[in-house]
């Protein structure tokens, strides 16, 4: 591929043609490049190779060699379940929250502001998820330990809100907050960067036909960046899915696979189940850990691949 | 969005305007900026508790000391500031050079098929999660150096595989922005492409390559999940990558609120004192790279 790219350039033509033969440097740099791609996709494929190598032992030993006695796929589930919940839990508080950032920084706060305010929230994605993990549990869970118990009497007959209220706030409703907040910068800069390229004829013309500010945004910026949103939307459910300290840190965990979010019964996640047992594991134990990361690697992949699908329709319409 | 000129003749006709559709107007302009105000809290207040936490555990002997036999309030964190920084620098001399090459690759040679190939992985890539990126790391060298085995340079591989998909994107950004004319006048002075590249299009990218490379290297400074799979936990100074477990200031942190040991709150401070270092660590880079951007950029028309 590199012999053709001569073609692409007049200029590179004539030192071609000066040349003769294609000089020593240009065949040295290259290639360089060259090895410095192939050897990304071999690391990528090395971290599948590994990890399927190193996982596989997991799938088939039987159940009384693995943890907790069990079957992989009954070790695996509540974990999967898990995961899956919290995430969730996170996308659906950040998602509509990214957007209202989104909108206030594009279209309501002050030109001038608008590029500090955006740097604000995005230092929220600076800060490392270990922060995260110690103000969750020293800060926001204890705040939560009231509400948690409002929750419970207030609306108990939900399912969700069953409880018992927890007595530290160490629940699934209070990870799936921190994640949401850990999320909230790149939805919102996915929302931001749409919303910002609204054509301006739309909005002026909306504006001239007498719509209001909130008419203009919900005619002409929303539908206009409704897939972006969507993607950004994957993009940080896929954050969520393989956030580790902070879940590791504030969830309190008993493998018990319920909806109950406020109780101090939650299942684990899969990074989190990884990052509290690995460093005191071994043997068969060390395997089934490394299979469950292979299943959140499937699992994040999956959502990311789905979000880029979204993305790249979009980009061909 | 200079609504400023675009509501006016809006105003104008809101004699006509029914109070309904005011009425709307405004409470959802209420609720959008409640939205930003409520994702702002969280930010005001981890800013807040981490500092008010964090000061009382900074001492001098926090800098100096590392936990050796310490089974008490005392003892520091050096090891793991070290630690850190040995970690963090082996990752970016993998990652650096490998991104920068295969941004060159992405933008000045790259087609076809390993081309489409490379930009499709590294958006996979954006995605591993940073355990599993641990994982990989751990797996890789279990394989030549059994079991139970843990090293710095363990950390820096799988730092890395966070890290050269952000500096990839960041460089590939950067070299686009380089306009073609300044290749093209190389070119027609009878400059060979590798030399056109290095001598043309690295300098005229320099200060975004730089700003890149600091955004990076601020994204994986505090990562805790990779390095505690992979360099362990230990309480003495190590500066050696390829011998033995490494402490880090993420995993220190973790590990004083995971074990705090007799002296509870003196454990606390110090994690919470080493959560504050890392965020300094990490908002001191972010401005660093703006400033080094600012100052540096060059004026590209």
């Amino acid at each position: 591929m590199s012999e053709v790219d001569t073609t692409t350039n007049a200029g590179q033509l004539l030192a071609a043609a000066s040349g003769g033969r294609r000089r020593l440097g240009d065949r040295v740099f290259s290639r360089t490049a060259v090895v410095a791609a192939v050897t990304i996709l071999a690391l990528l494929a090395g971290v599948a190779i590994f990890l399927v190598a190193e996982g596989f032992p997991a799938f088939t030993a039987g159940a009384s060699e693995l943890p907790e006695g069990k079957s992989f796929i009954d070790y695996a589930a509540p974990l999967a379940f898990g995961t899956i919940l919290a995430s969730l839990i996170a996308a659906l508080v950040a998602v509509p929250l990214a957007v209202g950032v989104a909108l206030f920084i594009t279209h309501i706060a002050p030109q001038r502001l608008a590029l500090t305010l955006g740097y604000l929230v995005d230092l929220l994605a600076a800060i490392p998820s270990i922060v995260y993990g110690l103000w969750g549990i020293f800060v926001l869970g204890p705040a939560a330990v009231p509400v948690l118990k409002w929750l419970e009497e207030k609306l108990g007959w939900i399912p969700i809100f069953e409880g018992p209220a927890s007595a530290t706030g160490r629940t699934m409703l209070v990870a799936g907050l921190v994640l949401a907040v850990m999320i909230l910068p790149i939805v919102s800069a996915v929302a931001r960067e749409v919303f910002a390229q609204t054509p301006r004829k739309l909005m002026e013309g909306a504006q001239a036909l007498g719509a209001t500010r909130w008419e203009m945004i919900r005619m002409t910026v929303l539908p206009f960046g409704r897939s972006s949103v969507i993607s950004g939307a994957m993009l940080g459910l896929g954050r969520a899915l393989g956030e580790t300290m902070a879940v590791t840190i504030i969830l309190s965990v008993s493998g018990a696979v319920t909806f109950n979010l406020i109780s101090q019964a939650n299942p684990s996640t899969i990074a989190a189940n990884i990052a509290l047992n690995f460093p005191e594991s071994s043997g068969l134990a060390i395997n089934a850990l490394i299979a469950t990361g292979l299943v959140l690697f499937a699992i994040t992949l999956v959502t990311n691949m789905a979000a880029r699908a979204v993305i790249a329709r979009q980009n061909h319409e | 969005m200079e609504s400023a000129t675009l509501t006016r003749p809006t105003t104008l006709l809101s004699g006509g305007l029914g109070w309904r559709r005011r009425a709307v107007n405004i409470t959802m302009t209420v609720l959008i900026t409640a939205a930003f105000v409520l994702a702002l809290i969280p930010l005001i207040s981890l800013v807040f508790e981490v500092a008010k936490r964090g000061i009382p555990g900074l001492s001098l002997e926090f800098f100096t000391d590392d936990a050796r036999g310490q089974i008490g309030g005392g003892g520091g964190a050096s090891h793991a500031i070290v630690g850190t920084l040995v970690i963090t620098a082996v990752a970016s001399v993998i990652s650096v050079p490998i991104g920068i090459m295969a941004a060159i690759y992405l933008n000045e040679y790259g087609e076809g098929r390993l081309r489409r190939a490379l930009t499709f992985f590294v958006d996979v890539m954006t995605g591993i999660p940073s355990i599993v990126a641990g994982l990989f790391a751990y797996a890789l060298f279990e394989l030549f150096l059994g079991p139970g085995i843990r090293l710095g340079v363990m950390g820096s591989v799988a730092l890395s595989v966070l890290m050269i998909p952000i500096v990839i994107r960041s460089a590939e950004e950067v070299l686009k922005i380089v306009p073609n004319h300044l290749r093209e006048a190389a070119y027609a002075l009878g400059t060979p492409k590798w030399k056109t590249i290095t001598k043309v299009v690295l300098p005229t990218a320099f200060a975004g390559l730089v700003t890149g490379v600091m955004i990076a290297v601020a994204r994986i400074v505090g990562e805790t999940a990779p390095l505690l799979v992979t360099t362990g936990v230990v309480d003495s100074m190590n500066t050696d990558p390829f011998n033995g477990r490494m402490q880090n200031l993420a995993v220190y942190a973790y590990n004083e609120y995971r074990s705090p040991g007799v002296f509870k709150q003196a454990a606390y401070d110090k994690a919470w004192a080493a959560a504050l270092t890392l965020i300094a660590i990490v908002m001191l880079l972010n401005v660093a790279a703006r400033l080094v951007y600012r100052r540096y950029k060059t004026e590209i028309r």
